[in-house]
């Protein structure tokens, strides 16, 4: 029982530390916490399933397809939902725009997808039992996504720009970074991680559009856990996360487990607003 | 200065819009419901029935949405738990068969208490969290739904509650539900109306004057966490009625999505929009048949236009008297005089007295070991160049920042650091550098606000329109009147705070302070950003407010109005104490000449 808790854990929450590695490279360029990336993470499962099976396209098509039109999505998502809500972020306008639009892609989703869930191909077709794809494929994606956004942000000049607007907006403006294209950049790369999720986790998850909402719950937990903007942070808890949502499963009962999550949501949001690694907020006064 | 004389005598105050027409429309949307049985068939009492039961759940959720601004999205799930505590009770497959009518209020109860637990997050944190935690609460109660067979049924479900005559119709029914439509809608335009209300949006617009105004935000918002949670129980009882067999898939995102944008294409704050935002989406997929299927992408849509073409919704649309243009060329003239007439209730008397006070922030020390007295009925500037803590010296007093050590004491009583909104009822009153204001509120409402804590009556009474909460009103709206009098305010009452100047919102700031009575006074910048003759008269207000024996602390730049009215004179530098002692001694004072007047 172990071992099983162990894979189904390690595997859930690497697609949720991937969600919300998704919010958090979503607001480190526009402080803005969005929707969107749920319904990302489920696009990544629907448009892979649609890809492959349903078009017939050879595996490797099908994921870059997948991503660059989660990449559009992401992209979408800044020119409808986020732009232009930017001006007066003290509102939280972007709330309820990134929710409209959340909404809008899970409808035509559950309209055009249909509303039950259908199957994921294999994608490589090695392991079975306790190290089968479906566990390790999303433990891979993550590693692989922390590797190349810690290459990203140390390494390259792009990436520091990132950094650097997500340190200081105005100053980084005031330098005379291209903060509009940089965030446009931002949510291509945080559209290709959620879709990234949804593909690896795809044979986990199957491709519903009902994993939109769930997603976009769980995968904000580790963020909320691991402290807003926080990546190290959301991996931690992302991880944690899943652990325990899938010790509670067997331990139990399915039903429970969610109670438990959310329990623990509660509790963490009331014990430490700001999240286990979170910094400090601003002063108020 | 201006002299008194000089002043226009008091205009008239237009007479405040009585209850009768305020409630006009609501009543008449509710003559008309009554009306639909005549004018149609069986099919339209469902859906009426169906904006009934929604209004039900709606109502409460719109003090939630729209006057605390608090962004919750899943109330799906509480009208789901409402709908299976109803149906199980009264089919009796856990404990013994309860009657409908008695069910129901249980069903409230327990929708009360969830709507707090979900509601919890929402006391620190606002916005997106809440919005989250309302969202796993809305998946997870789906999910037991499904999965705790034994009790719910599970996929297969369980029927919901019947009715006896004469509510076992269509329209009988449809009558049951419009009634409770109408005391649902009754209570939360009570509440929305009163101080409670009025708090609410204090809260969500201006939260930290509310809680210098003494408004203790958990309170306020388990109190509508309460009753919204119950008014969605009670909802969610009818509704099962309604669909005489639920599941868990009658309990789709869609309709919670539904609830949500009714309120904001409704518009916050009003309880109008939201009633016709409820009715129209209610009807909009029945006449628009072959759309039924894309309702919630429509409804999303209406939601993005609603968020960027027209933030106010409905209600801004409709809101026609606060498009007429002001004057121009308005002048704030103050009449201290008035002042008189308001009853002082504190003895005053009392010194505030700080001692060794010391705030850093990392490793800025911005106070550093301070000690101030301010003497009842004197007015005490505190002066000092930019960075010196003189903001922080009021952020410390007002319990915004607690102190690593020392002491504060009010009379013979110490001050507990933090805990802002306990201050105001210890009788000490603030304004602002960047004044902090109600926008979408009157400035009436806004001034009213300063009174929250002297208003006696209860929530339930509020919420039940008892004696005592109308007195509150008229106690509260009177003073406000009478203070706006005193600030040359009040041919502006009715006008919504946002479309004011820069000076005038100064003043209301000093209104609200002042309807505490307060034995303190805590002056941030008040000159700042008005014009030379505001000044003279704000001299004037500082200087009657203080013979009323109320003590002033008062930071400003302006050296003209510090040395023309103040007592005594505290300068801060870097944190300490640099010179204390009367205007003519600080003129004179070497160091502080050097340091911050200037040769």
């Amino acid at each position: 029982m172990l071992a099983s808790i162990l894979a189904s854990g390690l595997a859930a929450g690497a697609i949720y530390a991937l969600v919300g590695v998704t919010y958090n490279t979503m607001f480190s360029t526009s402080r803005v916490m969005s929707f969107t990336s749920g319904q990302l993470a489920m696009l990544g499962g629907v448009l892979g399933s649609m890809f492959m099976l349903k078009l017939g396209l050879p595996v490797i098509v099908g994921f870059l397809l997948t991503l660059i039109g989660c990449a559009i999505i992401g992209v979408i998502t800044e020119f409808v939902a986020v732009r232009p809500v930017l001006k007066n972020l003290d509102q939280h306008l972007y709330v309820l725009s990134t929710l409209a639009l959340a909404l809008m892609i899970q409808q035509v989703a559950a309209i055009e997808w249909g509303t039950e869930p259908q199957p994921f191909p294999r994608v490589i077709g090695w392991g079975n039992g306790m190290l089968d794809e479906k566990f390790w494929l999303p433990v891979l994606a993550c590693i692989l996504t922390i590797i190349g956004l810690e290459y990203l942000y140390r390494r390259t000049l792009v990436g520091r720009a990132f950094l650097a607007i997500a340190e200081d907006n105005f100053a980084a403006r005031a330098l005379g970074l291209p903060e509009r294209n940089l965030r446009i950049a931002s949510y291509a790369l945080a559209g290709v991680i959620g879709g990234l999720a949804g593909f690896s986790g795809g044979e986990l998850l199957l491709a519903s559009f009902a994993n939109g909402p769930l997603l976009n719950f769980y995968g904000f937990v580790p963020v909320a856990l691991g402290g807003l903007g926080n990546n190290r942070g959301a991996i931690i808890g992302g991880l944690a996360l899943g652990l325990f949502q899938q010790a509670a499963n067997f331990l139990v009962g399915g039903v429970f487990s969610s109670v438990a999550v959310f329990t623990l949501f509660i509790i963490v949001l009331l014990a430490a607003p700001q999240g286990l690694f979170g910094a400090a907020t601003a002063r108020r006064v | 200065m201006t002299s008194l004389a000089a002043m226009p005598a008091r205009k008239e105050v237009p007479a405040p819009r009585s209850l009768l027409s305020q409630a006009a429309p609501l009543i008449g949307v509710f003559v008309l419901a009554t009306l639909l049985p005549f004018v149609s068939n069986d099919y339209w009492a469902l859906i009426g029935t169906r904006a009934a039961i929604y209004w039900v759940l709606v109502a409460g959720l719109n003090l939630v949405v729209g006057f605390a601004g608090h962004l919750a999205i899943g109330y799906v799930a509480l009208l789901t738990l409402g709908a299976y505590t109803t149906s199980i009770l009264v089919a009796g497959n856990v404990l013994p068969p309860v009657p409908v009518f008695l069910a129901l209020p249980i069903a409230a109860v327990v929708g009360a208490v969830f709507g707090v637990i979900v509601g919890l997050p929402a006391l620190r944190l606002r916005t997106f969290y809440f919005a989250m935690s309302t969202l796993g609460f809305a998946t997870i109660v789906t999910q037991i739904a499904l999965a705790w067979q034994s009790v719910t049924g599970g996929g297969i479900g369980i029927a919901g509650p019947e009715f006896s005559a004469p509510f076992n119709t269509a329209w009988g029914f449809y009558y049951l539900c419009l009634g409770f439509a109408a005391v649902a809608t009754w209570m939360s335009a009570n509440i929305g109306h009163s101080r409670y209300g009025r708090a609410l949006i204090a809260l969500r617009d201006a939260e930290v004057a509310a809680e210098a105004t003494g408004i203790f935000k958990p309170k306020m918002l388990i109190s509508i966490f309460l009753l919204a949670g119950a008014l969605a129980a009670i909802a969610g009882g009818l509704f099962a009625s309604l669909q005489t067999y639920i599941t868990p898939d009658a309990f789709t995102f869609d309709l919670s999505v539904l609830f949500f944008i009714a309120i904001l294409i409704g518009g916050r704050g009003s309880i109008m929009g939201p009633l016709l935002g409820t009715v129209i989406l209610t009807i909009l997929p029945e006449i628009a048949a072959p759309l039924a299927a894309w309702s919630t992408f429509l409804y999303a849509v209406l939601l993005l236009v609603i968020v960027l073409a027209i933030p106010g919704g409905i209600a801004a649309l409709l809101d026609f008297r606060n498009r007429r243009p002001l004057a121009s060329n308005r002048a704030i003239v103050p009449r201290p005089a008035a002042l008189a007439d308001i009853q002082r209730k504190s003895a005053g008397g009392r010194a505030l007295c700080l001692r060794g006070i010391a705030v850093s922030f990392g490793n800025v020390r911005a106070i550093d070991g301070l000690d101030l007295d301010v003497k009842p009925a004197c007015i005490h500037g505190l002066i000092g160049p930019n960075g010196s803590g003189k903001t922080t010296t009021l952020n410390v007093i007002s319990g915004y920042y607690a102190s690593k050590g020392g002491t504060m004491t009010l009379g013979d009583d110490e001050l507990p650091p933090g805990m802002p909104a306990l201050r105001a009822a210890r009788g000490i009153a603030r304004t602002f550098q960047t004044p902090r204001v109600i926008g979408e509120s009157s400035v009436l409402e806004n001034v009213m606000i300063g009174g929250t804590i002297e208003g006696q009556a209860s929530f339930v009474e509020a919420l039940l329109s008892l004696p005592r909460h109308h007195r509150d009103e008229r106690m509260l709206a009177d003073k406000a009147r009478g203070l706006l009098g005193v600030v040359g305010l009040e041919t502006l009452a009715d006008v919504r705070a946002d479309r004011l100047q820069h000076s005038e919102l100064r003043f209301i700031e000093i209104a609200r302070a002042l309807m505490l009575d307060p034995d303190f006074l805590l002056l941030d910048e008040p000159a700042a950003g008005l014009s030379g003759d505001e000044i003279d008269r704000l001299a004037g207000l500082i200087k009657a407010i203080c013979r009323r024996g109320t003590g002033v602390l008062l930071v400003e730049h302006h050296a003209d109005l510090i040395f023309e009215i103040c007592d005594e004179i505290t300068v801060l530098n870097l944190g300490k104490i640099l010179a204390a002692g009367t205007a003519g001694e600080i003129r004179s004072h070497k160091e502080v000449v050097s340091a911050y007047l200037g040769a």
